[in-house]
C-alpha cells in the first residue's frame, strides 16, 4: 500500500494542480471561427503536403530533363491512362489496409478474374456486360474465400491472401487452358479503357460534382453555425474551395487539349470520390475506422467486426477484378503471368500517399498522389529511355523515401501530442 | 434536436429508506475447484460512489465482473432498483443501464472524440429515405460538446484524436462514453491506475461529478488515497467474502488496511 504515504497532504496538491487544469482549455463556448494552425491543418485535410512537395519534385525535376515534354497535355494524358488500374488497385488496398489487414493476392485476382471474362467473352460469345458483371461475381467470390479465413478463422491476412495469390494464379492457368495470352475481340470490353468522353461531357461532369462538393460544404457550414459550432474561417473555406475549383479546370482543359477527358481516368477518380464519401460520411466509414484503430474497443462498442472484415475484403477483391478488367481493356489481351510489379505498387501508392500500415489511418485520396508519383517516375524515366534497371531502383528509392518521410512527419506530430 | 443524451439521470439524493439501484444477495461463484465468490452481498444507492477495495485475489474482479455480465453467478440473486433481474452477458447488463469502464479503456486511438463517444450508436442525417443516410456530425459534436461541459471534462477540442490526450482526458472520454447510453450503473475498474497526479484529480472530480447527477458508482482501486478522497463507502473483500464495510468519512486508513490484510484491528461493522 504505497499510496498511505500520500495520505497526510492531499490537499496542498490539490491546490497545486488546479490552477494546470483550469490552462487546458474548455472544448468550446460560443460560435467563434477556429484559428488558422499550420500543424492541425497540415494533419487534417491536407496532411498530404509532404508527397505533393515529393510530387512537385518529380515534376520539376523531369519537365527540365525532358524539355518541356513531360507537363505536355498529351504526355498527362497517357500518364494519368497508364496509372489506372494501380489506381483501382489501390483503392482496394486502402480499403484493406485501413482495416490493419494487407491483401496480397490482389494482382493474382485482378487477373484471373480478367480471364474468367475473357474466356467467357471469346469462346462462350457471352454478352460483354454479362461477362465483365461475371468477371465481378468471380471476384466477391474470392474476396469472400478471403475474408472467411481471415475473418471468421482469424488466420493471419498476410499468410492468406499469400496463398491465395498463388493459388488464384493457378487458377488463372486453369481457366486460361493452353493459351498464353487471349486476345478479346469484343467491341464493348476494348472500349472500356481508351475512351475518350465527349467534350461537353468532359466539362459538365466534373463541373457538377465541384458544384455538388461546394454546396455540401456550405450546406455543412450552415448546420454548423445554427448548432452553435466553431466554424473554420470562411477564408480557410473558401481556399479550399478554390483549390479545388482551380485543380479540376486545369486538369480538364489539359485533357481538352489533347483528345478529351479519358473515360478511365473518369472511372477511377469516380470510385476514389465513391469510397471517399462512404468512408467519412457514413456509419460502414466510420466503424471501418474504427476496427483498423482498435478492434475490441470496435466490438465493445456493439459493431460486428467479422461482418466488417468480410464486407471489406469482398469489396476489396471485387475492385481488384474491376481493375484486371480495366488492365485487359487497355491492352487488349489477358495474359497468364500476374504481373510481379502490379500488386506492390498499388500498395507502395497506398503507403506513399500516407495509408499506414498498421490499420485506421489515412484517406482514399492517397491513392491519386500515390499512383501520380509512381506513375510519374515511371512515364518520365520512359521519356528519358532509361533501362528497366534504373527504373526500378529509383522507384524502390523513393518508396523508401517518401515511406520514411511520412513516418518521421508523423512521429513529430505524435510527439507534440496535438 | 433533442437533449435525449444529455439529460442524465437526476436521482433524489434522500438516504433513508431507499431501494439499492443495484444489489447483489448471497453471491457464489466457483471456478472449479476455487471458490472465487463465498456468500457475497453488495449494494450501491443512486447518488453514491461505492469503493471495492481488496488484494490481489480476493474477488473483486468476479464479483464486478458478474455485475457486468461477464460472469453468470452459481448461486445468489441480482436487484436492479428492487427487482430481481438475471444477468446472464454484457447485453443483458448494458441494457439494465450497468455499463463498466474497463482498465484498458476501449477507445479508438485513431477516431477523434465525437467519433469515439458516439461509436456504434451514431446519429444520422437521412438523405434517400430507406436509402442512404449520413453521418449527422454537427449533432453528434454539439451533444459531445454539451456532455463533456456537464461533466467538466476539460479536452482540447472535440475533433482531436484521441491518441493526443492524456492519459486522464482519455479516461474520462471513456467514461463519458458510458453515460451517453444514460445508465444507472457505472463500474470503474481501476480508473486512476498509471495516470499523474493532475489527472487522477480530474478523474476523481469526475466521479465527483457521476455522483452528483445520481448515479450509482463502483470504483475498484488499489489506491487508497485516491478511494478515501472519493467514495462514500467502502467495501473490503478478503478472499471471495465481503469481510467489511466503512463509511468513508468516519474511517481510518489503517482500519481498512488491516480489514484488507487481514490483521486483528477491530473492524468497525457498519452497513
Amino acid at each position: 500500500m504505497k499510496s498511505l504515504d500520500n495520505d497526510a497532504h492531499p490537499s496542498s496538491e490539490e491546490q497545486a494542480i488546479a490552477p494546470q487544469l483550469g490552462a487546458e482549455g474548455s472544448p468550446s463556448q460560443a460560435p467563434t471561427t477556429v484559428r488558422f494552425n499550420l500543424r492541425s491543418f497540415m494533419r487534417g485535410d491536407l496532411g498530404f503536403i509532404p508527397v505533393i512537395l515529393t510530387l512537385a519534385l518529380i515534376t520539376i525535376y523531369f519537365q527540365v530533363t525532358t524539355s518541356g515534354v513531360f507537363l505536355q497535355a498529351r504526355n498527362l494524358s497517357n500518364l494519368t491512362q497508364q496509372i489506372v488500374v494501380i489506381s483501382i488497385l489501390s483503392v482496394a488496398a486502402v480499403l484493406v489496409l485501413l482495416l490493419g489487414e494487407i491483401d496480397l493476392s490482389l494482382a493474382a485476382v485482378a487477373q484471373a478474374c480478367a480471364a474468367i471474362m475473357a474466356v467467357v467473352s471469346v469462346y462462350q460469345n457471352w454478352n460483354p456486360w454479362l461477362a465483365i458483371l461475371l468477371g465481378l461475381v468471380a471476384g466477391a467470390v474470392i474476396g469472400l474465400i478471403n475474408g472467411f479465413f481471415v475473418a471468421v478463422l482469424r488466420v493471419p491476412s498476410f499468410i492468406v491472401t499469400l496463398a491465395g495469390s498463388i493459388g488464384y494464379a493457378g487458377f488463372l492457368l486453369l481457366v486460361m487452358g493452353r493459351q498464353t495470352t487471349l486476345i478479346v475481340r469484343d467491341d464493348t470490353i476494348r472500349s472500356l479503357a481508351p475512351t475518350f468522353l465527349a467534350p461537353w461531357l468532359g466539362w459538365v461532369i466534373p463541373f457538377l460534382l465541384v458544384g455538388l462538393y461546394g454546396l455540401g460544404v456550405w450546406y455543412e457550414r450552415k448546420r454548423r453555425s445554427q448548432a452553435g459550432l466553431p466554424l473554420r474561417s470562411s477564408l480557410q473555406t473558401a481556399i479550399q474551395l478554390g483549390c479545388v475549383l482551380a485543380i479540376t479546370v486545369i486538369v480538364v482543359y489539359l485533357f481538352q487539349s489533347y483528345q478529351g477527358v479519358p473515360q478511365a481516368v473518369l472511372i477511377s477518380l469516380g470510385l476514389v470520390v465513391i469510397f471517399w464519401l462512404l468512408l467519412r460520411k457514413t456509419t460502414f466509414g466510420r466503424h471501418l475506422y474504427a476496427v483498423g484503430g482498435n478492434a475490441e474497443a470496435a466490438r465493445r462498442a456493439g459493431i460486428n467486426v467479422v461482418g466488417m472484415k468480410l464486407t471489406v475484403f469482398v469489396m476489396a477483391s471485387t475492385l481488384a477484378a474491376l481493375a484486371g478488367i480495366m488492365l485487359t481493356s487497355r491492352s487488349t489481351a489477358v495474359a497468364t503471368q500476374v504481373s510481379s510489379t502490379l500488386l506492390l505498387n498499388a500498395i507502395a501508392a497506398a503507403v506513399i500517399g500516407g495509408v499506414s500500415l498498421f490499420g485506421g489511418r489515412g484517406s482514399v485520396w492517397a491513392v491519386v498522389l500515390g499512383a501520380l508519383v509512381i506513375g510519374s517516375l515511371d512515364n518520365g524515366l520512359d521519356l528519358l529511355n532509361q533501362d528497366q534497371s534504373i527504373k526500378s531502383m529509383v522507384q524502390g528509392g523513393v518508396l523508401l523515401l517518401a515511406v520514411t518521410a511520412d513516418a518521421l512527419v508523423r512521429r513529430s506530430g505524435l510527439r507534440t501530442g496535438r | 434536436m433533442t437533449d435525449r443524451s444529455v439529460s442524465i439521470a437526476q436521482a433524489d439524493l434522500a438516504s433513508g429508506d431507499r431501494v439499492p439501484r443495484l444489489q447483489l444477495r448471497n453471491i457464489c461463484k466457483s471456478f472449479g475447484g476455487v471458490r472465487a465468490l463465498k456468500n457475497v452481498d453488495f449494494e450501491v444507492y443512486g447518488g453514491e460512489v461505492v469503493g471495492l477495495v481488496g488484494d490481489n485475489g480476493a474477488g473483486k474482479s468476479t464479483l464486478i465482473k458478474t455485475m457486468s455480465g461477464a460472469y453468470v453467478p452459481d448461486e445468489g440473486e441480482v436487484l436492479v432498483d428492487g427487482d430481481p433481474v438475471t444477468i446472464s452477458s454484457p447485453q443483458d447488463s448494458t441494457r439494465l443501464g450497468i455499463e463498466t469502464v474497463y482498465q484498458d479503456l476501449a477507445l479508438c486511438d485513431n477516431l477523434d472524440v465525437v467519433a469515439n463517444l458516439w461509436l456504434g450508436r451514431e446519429a444520422h442525417r437521412v438523405l434517400i429515405p430507406g436509402v442512404l443516410r449520413v453521418l449527422d456530425e454537427t449533432e453528434m459534436e454539439r451533444q459531445t460538446i454539451e456532455v463533456l461541459k456537464t461533466l467538466d471534462v476539460k479536452i482540447p477540442s472535440v475533433r482531436s484524436p484521441v491518441a493526443s490526450l492524456s492519459g486522464g482526458q482519455r479516461q474520462c472520454i471513456a467514461v463519458a462514453k458510458t453515460i451517453l447510453r444514460q445508465p444507472k450503473v457505472v463500474l470503474l475498474d481501476e480508473p486512476t491506475a498509471a495516470l499523474g497526479v493532475a489527472q487522477t484529480h480530474q478523474v476523481l472530480n469526475l466521479i465527483r461529478r457521476l455522483r452528483e447527477r445520481g448515479l450509482a458508482v463502483v470504483v475498484i482501486s488499489h489506491n487508497l488515497h485516491d478511494v478515501f478522497e472519493v467514495t462514500d463507502r467502502i467495501i473490503v473483500m478478503r478472499l471471495g467474502q465481503r469481510i467489511a464495510s466503512f463509511e468513508t468519512r468516519k474511517t481510518s486508513s489503517e482500519q481498512v488496511v488491516a480489514a484488507i490484510t487481514g490483521a486483528t484491528v477491530k473492524v468497525n461493522e457498519d452497513v
